[in-house]
């Protein structure tokens, strides 16, 4: 072996090492019988107590069903815009606003939270003051905020994938008298169709965890899962965290190499075909 | 493009209203707000709900009056501490950057060179974390620093001290968070940047006697410049304004703008200093997002 390939696979060790040591570290602890957490008690220990505890915890029922309610609404709202900005700025070459539209598709990738977060209840309580709208923040004002920087996201994969395809079949299809709307479900869709489902999973994913903009932009008795987490968290660590953590692993590493494989398949399916 | 005759009557195309509608969802709830920011940033700070007092009154009918208020923007010019978190900010977010880049080239470059089958997996585990939750994540390090933590606890164990280290809620701890937080920010970028790269040209180098690691430095590093600079952005503009980690790793002395924030905006209520500090932040934030735009729309064209 080189030595190039012995340096490479030495930092991947490290790389791949640093990345799941902390995650595979929560999972264990989460069999744990002590309550302190991270001191292994072997007499009791592996145990399922701190699961069972974990779905008689009434608020953190409530907020997980909070914030599911916030995801889902979320993830199919922001795939509806992300898709329409996603094939203007792939398909079109050419319109008014393009720079703009694409700039803040751009931004909120980046944006530190906490200024999304400020400006959005800056933006609802004026809102509130002038025309009465929203009357109260919660559920509603979250899923606003939530779409608004998880379409960019969508936007992104959406472009990209477009990106890919060449236009010829849709020009194709058009020439051949099919009009734009139809062309657009017959052909564009379906291509693009890995890609929303790709773009409603991260949007379904950046809502689920979102701590900030929720914070900001949350009303009284609609706390979310992430936020009754932090309180929990900022004093400490607790058992039920770590299992939370372990069924949120659980969850994503099944969807995650369930999609993969799909993906895998589809594009070996596209490559036969081509 | 044929119009229905419905469209025609309203007078837009199905183009149009493609474009309109994502357009004005964004004008309205993230273009739109920065001008309220703006604004409260030049409010007083009052004792009332919502707590600043207007900023343009209308006396009687006609005389309408604007008060600029400085004292905020001045508040955070003449008060050291902000000056202070800003500049940390910058350098908490510089050096995990760095990092990042330390620990992920090294790793994208190693998944770009892999046999296509290893690739994928090797990717999906890169991505894997990346959709767990970061709060989850950042959790898991308290676990592992804290006075009874496993590292304390695998290192008393081992016999390699004695007494337990403190490293939770110490720079050491955040710094370490934020590079775990954000690495797979860099490593896809530079792992799209490097899958593109003409190998050969490298092969070149070394057959006409580069040595490999001059022939790194040379054609492989020049040419993924653009995978690196969307990494540091990806990794660089939101550390700067990072709440989650500082608060959790860094403990109570951590001083980060986006703490200093939310304690202005949640335990202070003072709405409008909150404000010109969101305003500050992004003076220096938009132009290297404007930057990180131009490289991306450079990362298409070059793609194509």
């Amino acid at each position: 072996m080189s030595r190039r390939s012995i340096f490479l696979i030495s930092c991947l060790a490290f790389g791949y090492a640093f990345l799941y040591i902390p995650i595979l570290s929560m999972v264990v602890f989460s069999f744990n019988a002590s309550r302190l957490v991270t001191v292994w008690d072997a007499a009791h220990s592996p145990t399922m107590k701190w699961f069972y505890a974990l779905f008689h915890d009434d608020e953190i029922l409530g907020a997980a069903w909070i914030s599911l309610k916030v995801a889902l609404t979320n993830a199919c709202g922001s795939v509806i815009l992300g898709t329409l900005a996603g094939y203007a700025l792939a398909r079109f070459p050419k319109f008014k606003g393009r720079f703009t539209l694409s700039a803040m598709t751009t931004a909120p990738l980046v944006m530190p939270e906490v200024i999304t977060g400020l400006s959005l209840l800056l933006l609802f309580v004026a809102l509130e003051q002038t025309i009465g709208w929203p009357a109260r923040r919660g559920v509603g004002t979250m899923i606003i905020s939530h779409m608004t920087f998880s379409m960019a996201y969508v936007t992104v994969v959406v472009r990209s994938r477009l990106a890919t395809f060449d236009m010829s079949i849709e020009e194709a299809a058009m020439d051949l008298g099919a009009r734009p709307f139809k062309v657009f479900f017959l052909i564009t869709l379906p291509i693009i169709l890995p890609a929303i489902l790709a773009g409603w999973l991260l949007a379904f994913t950046l809502s689920w965890d979102d701590l900030v903009t929720s914070s900001f932009t949350s009303g009284p008795g609609s706390s979310t899962l992430p936020m009754v987490v932090f309180s929990k968290v900022r004093l400490g660590v607790s058992p039920e965290i770590n299992v939370l953590a372990t069924l949120t692993i659980a969850a994503v590493t099944l969807l995650v190499v369930g999609v993969s494989l799909w993906v895998a398949r589809a594009e070996r399916l596209a490559k036969t075909a081509a | 493009m044929k119009r229905s005759r419905l469209q025609r009557r309203i007078g837009i195309s199905g183009r149009g209203l493609v474009v309109a509608l994502p357009y004005l969802w964004l004008l309205l709830f993230f273009a739109v707000p920065f001008a309220i920011v703006l604004k409260m940033s030049f409010s007083a700070v009052a004792m009332a709900i919502p707590p600043y007092r207007p900023l343009i009154v209308w006396y009687a009918k006609h005389a309408l009056e604007i008060k600029l208020n400085l004292n905020n923007y001045a508040f955070l010019f003449t008060d050291k501490l902000y000056g202070d978190a800003f500049l940390n900010s910058i350098k908490v977010a510089f050096v995990s950057t760095v990092f990042c880049l330390l620990i992920g080239y090294p790793m994208a470059y190693g998944i770009a060179r892999a046999k296509a089958k290893t690739r994928n997996i090797l990717l999906v585990l890169v991505v894997l974390p990346f959709w767990t939750s970061q709060l989850l994540r950042v959790y898991a390090w308290i676990g592992l620093f804290k006075a009874n933590g496993v590292i304390n606890n695998v290192l008393i164990r081992l016999g390699v001290i004695h007494n337990p280290l403190t490293m939770l809620f110490t720079p050491f701890a955040m710094y370490v968070g934020i590079v775990y937080s954000y690495l797979p920010y860099v490593i896809l970028p530079l792992y799209a940047n490097l899958e593109k790269m003409d190998w050969q040209l490298i092969e070149a180098a070394e057959d006409l006697g580069c040595r490999p690691w001059a022939a790194f430095c040379k054609v492989t590093l020049p040419l993924s410049r653009n995978g690196i600079l969307a990494g540091s952005m990806l990794v660089f503009i939101p550390a700067v304004g990072e709440f989650v980690i500082p608060t959790l790793l860094g403990g109570p002395n951590s001083l980060m703008i986006g703490r200093i924030l939310w304690d202005e905006f949640f335990a202070n209520r003072a709405w409008p200093v909150a404000s010109a500090v969101a305003i500050l932040m992004l003076l220096l934030l938009v132009p290297l997002m404007m930057w990180y735009q131009s490289i991306q729309a450079r990362e298409t064209a070059g793609a194509s």
